[in-house]
């Protein structure tokens, strides 16, 4: 479904993304996990198309997202949800308008059908209804992730980022979301790419894992595979060990 | 030598950049004016927010402005005998020039600065990616609304300021200087004509343009967290007066030499 070929971003000499290749096949649950400023939110943000590369390709269902129109562009978005690291609410709005927004903005539905069909029931999914007249910043936050997480399946999307969905929450709300995103995976039949260095989580959530690493993803393969993989560097950061290849 | 040299051309390099950036997000904005739909209570609601802001102070400020002008022409004016005349000048710069500027430097630094600090905090907290992933264009929900209303809400201001300022003119003229109160707002109102209300107000909308484009445009360029909020507010604000003044001066000479 996703094909990403040759992607390449640099932030002045700071060189983030180097010639990254990747595959995701419609339905799986891609986790990429990768040490901390290691591109892992840049990747994301390539696919919706928030940053533009400075060479490669982007390929979502056989088309180039590199080069669409405007239009076109809005269309793709429309079926994407992502949930943003830091969450990324509107201050301006309340809980409710947050997690409808795309509906309230796009869709010719009444407010009051869309809070009573879509939002109430998200707010649930994240264990956190009967929320929406709160304002964002009422909320602690963790609180603010679920949120985020709820606006980013609201309008029930095709394909969801999500860009570190367990951390900064308790461990069994993190079981909860994990098994949330599992979830939707089996029961809606997404398409997932979740970014985390929760490996645990990863375990949980993930159909593949691959590993970014100096700006390419250095292996692909299942929970399994990766955990007895070969290569060194992805064994010393799995097991999280102070000596090894990375510094 | 060489470094003084190439410190000034990247200094007028950025110039020119910024003002690049500006004009493009102006054009932007028209674009995305005309798009449908509009959303009148988008507009409604920035206007509330910059109106209530205002009125208050510019009602301090455009009374002690006429207060003064009063006073300051009545010393040049009583050697001459001719204290009569001091309705018609309080009124005519008022109109002309004090009216809109003392306005726009008002809105300037409430309104522009709020104005940054809101949609810089947008950015270095990403809402504004979250808008764009949302399809929603950050220049249409969040540029357009207040650029409209800007360019509403700043001419009434200074309509508005105008007239405080012949009123506190009127307090010294007709309660110090004892102008009789008919006589003072027949000499205010009588010589201005058409063109010196209609030039204050076309420098009215000039400054609420800029206002609300160098606002929004400070707060996209935003980086580095609240620190980074901070300083694209302060930027924001020096900015606009730096525009508001130049293009005062601009127009000031523009109608000067055109319509004489
Ligand atoms: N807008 C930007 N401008 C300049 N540099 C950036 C920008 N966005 C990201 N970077 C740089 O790119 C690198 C990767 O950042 P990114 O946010 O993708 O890291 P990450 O893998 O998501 O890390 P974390 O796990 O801590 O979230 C960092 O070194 C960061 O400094
Ligand atoms: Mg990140």
């Amino acid at each position: 479904m996703i094909k990403i070929k040759n992607l390449c971003k640099s932030f002045g000499e700071h060189l983030v993304l180097n010639n990254l290749n990747l595959d995701i096949k419609r339905g799986e649950t891609m986790v990429i996990i990768g040490r901390s400023g290691c591109g892992k939110s840049v990747l994301l943000k390539h696919i919706v198309r928030i940053l533009n590369p400075d060479s490669g390709e982007i390929f979502i269902n056989g088309e180039n997202i590199i080069n669409l129109d405007r239009k076109k562009l809005s269309e793709l978005r429309m079926k994407i949800g992502v949930l943003f690291q830091g969450g990324a609410l509107f201050d301006s709005l309340t809980v409710g308008e947050n997690v409808g927004f795309l509906l309230l903005e796009h869709s010719k539905k009444s407010r009051r059908e869309i809070f009573k069909k879509y939002v109430q029931e998200k707010l649930a999914m994240v264990g956190l209804a009967g929320i929406e007249d709160l304002r964002p910043a009422e909320l602690s936050g963790g609180m603010k992730k679920r949120v985020g997480l709820a606006r980013a399946i609201c309008a029930n999307p095709e394909l969801i980022l999500y860009d570190e969905p367990t951390t900064g929450i308790d461990p069994i709300m993190a079981a909860v979301i994990n098994d949330l995103i599992r979830k939707l995976h089996s029961q809606l039949k997404v398409t997932s790419i979740a970014v985390t260095h929760d490996i645990k989580s990863a375990y949980k959530i993930a159909d593949r894992i691959a590993m970014l690493y100096q700006g390419k993803i250095i292996e692909t393969g299942t929970s399994q595979e990766i955990k007895n993989s070969s290569n060194a560097i992805i064994q010393q950061f799995i097991k999280g060990e102070k000596e090894g290849p990375i510094k | 030598m060489k470094t003084h040299f190439s410190n000034l051309k990247n200094g007028i390099v950025s110039i020119i950049e910024y003002f690049g950036g500006l004009t493009l997000l102006l054009f932007r904005t028209i674009f995305w004016t005309f798009a449908p739909p509009l959303r009148g209570k988008r507009i409604i609601k920035q206007a509330n927010k910059i109106g209530a802001n205002a009125v208050f102070i510019i009602f301090l400020i455009a009374g002690f402005t006429g207060m003064v002008l009063a006073l300051q022409t009545a010393y040049q004016m009583r050697k001459i005998g001719s204290e009569i005349y001091i309705a018609s000048l309080v009124s005519i710069s008022m109109a002309r020039e004090l009216g809109p500027v003392f306005t726009a430097l008002v809105v300037a630094g409430r309104t522009g600065a709020a104005i940054t600090a809101e949609i810089g905090t947008m950015k270095v907290t990403e809402q504004i990616d979250a808008l764009e992933t949302l399809a929603v264009n950050p220049i249409k929900y969040l540029v357009v609304p207040r650029f409209l209303a800007s360019l509403l809400v700043v001419p009434l201001l200074t309509i508005y300021a105008d007239f405080i300022g012949i009123l506190g003119g009127g307090l010294i003229g007709i309660y110090k200087l004892g102008i009789g109160r008919n006589l003072y707002f027949r000499m205010a109102f009588q010589p201005m004509v058409y063109k010196d209300f209609f030039s204050g107000l076309v420098k009215a909308f000039v400054f609420a343009g800029i206002i609300s484009m160098v606002g929004c445009y400070e707060g996209f360029r935003t980086k580095g967290g609240a620190e980074g909020v901070g300083k694209a507010t302060t930027a924001s604000v020096v900015i606009s007066f730096i525009l508001i003044i130049a293009a005062d001066c601009l127009f000031t000479a523009i109608f000067y030499f055109i319509f004489p």
